[in-house]
């Protein structure tokens, strides 16, 4: 008896821990969300009152979208997160394929070569990169973006991708080898589709540091048409800071896509951490 | 005579794209990084080998070592804080959320990720507006509990500043500790957890003597993660505070040092060899701490196999 009410104690303890720090989490995306919907008046009158009638304004994103080229920036984002994903999965499949599927002299010390990247974060490179797309005439590009961004997500793929395709049956690809198959035919038509689930969560892992990126943008590709979105609402929330209803309203228009993405993603993220992705 | 295996062409043409692009992206201008700091510009205007001189430069010479230390300084307790607040608090909500027969876990989960998911410049300008004393978010809240009086401008005053900033970077980051030990707690054989029960260990107890020391070395992962993106970091501070860094350079931080002196700021110039030396420091601060780790953490930690 005293047992059972214990454990009730318990789970009530932890559902309010969990809650309160639940709110700490989502609090401030909350305030910043109703007020981006309310008039000037009200934003500074009721800070936490949800919008009413009477205070319900749109003013701050007719302005945003009649003053910032905010379409351009996120079309931007997305060329850019999207080319950088397809060459980190490809790529990093590829080179993953080769240190999990055959011995050869150097597999260990490759594989070591490529988690190095790992540790070692990529903006340490940023003098030289910057001089390298100067010379290559690459600046202002989405291209010198892509590369660098493709080299920055590689060696984790690599890393994971590799775990994973150790796990994938011998006697599978053994089977397509008598057959007659190539070995190109057996990556991407045996063992590809095999591992999409890791796929899935390597994509999600390398694509929140990607469109989220402040640095690279504002130094390789910081004009006007290359503008990705983080460079994008920094710069113009920069310039409208007194105008409340703006600021919020962008913020809210910048909140909104990674948080699609993100609960269309998250449970694949969530089964593939659990799946032993990253232990 | 024997015959020689034929080459094995596929593997160089599976390895190729990924190897030129890390190699030609990453692993050469780290290099070239590493070379460019020990070259200056003479008054001539003449790139010429300097040695170790930026390095003397950065470290002794009154204009550079100040800022330098000052940032090195700065950025260790932004570490420290994340050491002693994100990484516990990560593991108690990762700890409640693994506990068996919870309900909403995964509505729990989804939301206390959402702000790592978020960019800095969200993240930065959202809390820059509720500590803001004009929009009166903060100090109506701490009124409503009867507490105004402990309400400061907490971004603007120099004791508080960077203190702040490394609380709203735990806020935004927890969500990774979080998961992680959350995947190697899951990951724990119910017949360990089992045996515990049979033993009479439940609860707390059963969490400090059998979860913990089996999820040892995701905390090593996890702190290891938490020095490499701390010592790195430079978006945060760059919003909401500027390149400068402010007030009066609080909250600067290697990231901030290492772009205002490559780019230049207001009136001094950007120095491309002083630049590459400060990246070379954080370089070899990184690579001390991730050799640390491997040499002396990771190989004491035991790893059971189940």
């Amino acid at each position: 008896m005293a047992q059972a009410r214990s454990h009730l104690g318990r789970t009530i303890a932890a559902h309010a821990v969990l809650i309160t720090y639940t709110l700490i989490a989502l609090f401030p995306v909350f305030v910043i969300v109703i007020n981006s919907m309310k008039s000037r008046k009200a934003i500074f009158a009721e800070p936490l009152a949800l919008p009413r009638s009477d205070t319900f304004d749109l003013i701050g994103f007719t302005t945003v979208l009649q003053q910032g080229d905010f379409f351009l920036y996120f079309l931007n984002s997305l060329i850019v997160t999207v080319a950088s994903l397809f060459f980190v999965l490809l790529f990093g499949a590829m080179a993953a394929f080769a240190l999990s599927e055959y011995r050869f002299k150097g597999n260990t010390l490759m594989g070591l070569y490529l988690a190095l990247g790992i540790m070692i974060p990529i903006r340490l490179g940023t003098v030289a990169i910057l001089q390298m797309m100067v010379a290559a005439g690459l600046v202002n590009t989405l291209t010198a973006l892509i590369l660098v961004y493709t080299a920055q997500g590689l060696p984790l793929a690599v890393f994971i991708l590799s775990e994973f395709m150790k796990q994938v049956s011998d006697d599978l690809k053994n089977a397509g080898r008598i057959d007659g198959l190539s070995e190109y035919r057996i990556f991407f038509t045996l063992v590809l589709p095999l591992v999409r689930p890791a796929m899935a969560t390597v994509a999600v892992f390398s694509m929140i540091p990607i469109w989220n990126d402040l640095w690279f943008p504002l130094i390789l590709a910081p004009s006007e048409a290359t503008k990705t979105i983080t460079l994008g609402s920094q710069v113009f929330i920069g310039q409208f800071v007194t105008n409340w209803n703006a600021v919020l309203a962008a913020l809210s228009l910048a909140i909104l896509p990674v948080l699609v993405l993100y609960l269309v993603f998250s449970r694949q993220l969530i089964r593939g951490i659990t799946a032993g992705a990253v232990k | 005579m024997a015959a020689r295996k034929p080459i094995r062409w596929h593997i160089p043409v599976f390895l190729a794209p990924a190897v030129l692009v890390y190699t030609a992206i990453m692993i050469v201008p780290l290099f070239g990084t590493l070379n460019l700091s020990l070259f200056s510009v003479n008054d001539a205007r003449e790139t010429v080998f300097a040695g170790l001189d930026n390095f003397r430069t950065l470290f002794t010479d009154p204009r550079w070592s100040a800022s330098f230390w000052n940032a090195l300084k700065n950025n260790t307790w932004f570490f420290i804080i994340h050491m002693l607040v994100q990484n516990p608090i990560g593991i108690l909500l990762a700890a409640l959320l693994s506990s068996p027969r919870l309900r909403m876990a995964a509505f729990y989960r989804t939301a206390i990720f959402i702000p790592t998911i978020l960019s800095f410049v969200i993240v930065g300008f959202v809390w820059k507006l509720i500590l803001s004393p004009i929009w009166g978010i903060a100090p109506g809240m701490l009124d409503a509990i009867g507490l105004k009086s402990l309400f400061a401008p907490w971004l603007g005053k120099e004791q508080y500043a960077l203190t702040t900033l490394a609380l709203v970077s735990v806020w935004q980051f927890i969500g990774i500790p979080m998961m992680l030990i959350y995947a190697a707690l899951l990951s724990i054989p119910d017949e360990v957890l089992e045996a515990a029960e049979m033993d009479g260990i439940t609860g707390a107890s059963q969490f400090w003597k059998i979860k913990l020391p089996l999820i040892l070395p995701s905390i090593g992962i996890i702190s290891i993660l938490t020095f490499v993106g701390n010592f790195n970091a430079f978006d945060l501070i760059y919003v909401a505070q500027g390149a400068l860094a402010g007030p009066n350079f609080s909250t600067d931080i290697l990231g901030t040092f290492l772009y205002r002196t490559f780019f230049g700021f207001q009136l001094q110039l950007g120095d491309p060899h002083m630049g590459a030396t400060i990246a070379t420091a954080m370089f070899f601060i990184i690579l001390v701490g991730v050799c640390f780790y491997l040499f002396t953490i990771q190989t004491r930690l035991r790893r059971y196999q189940f």
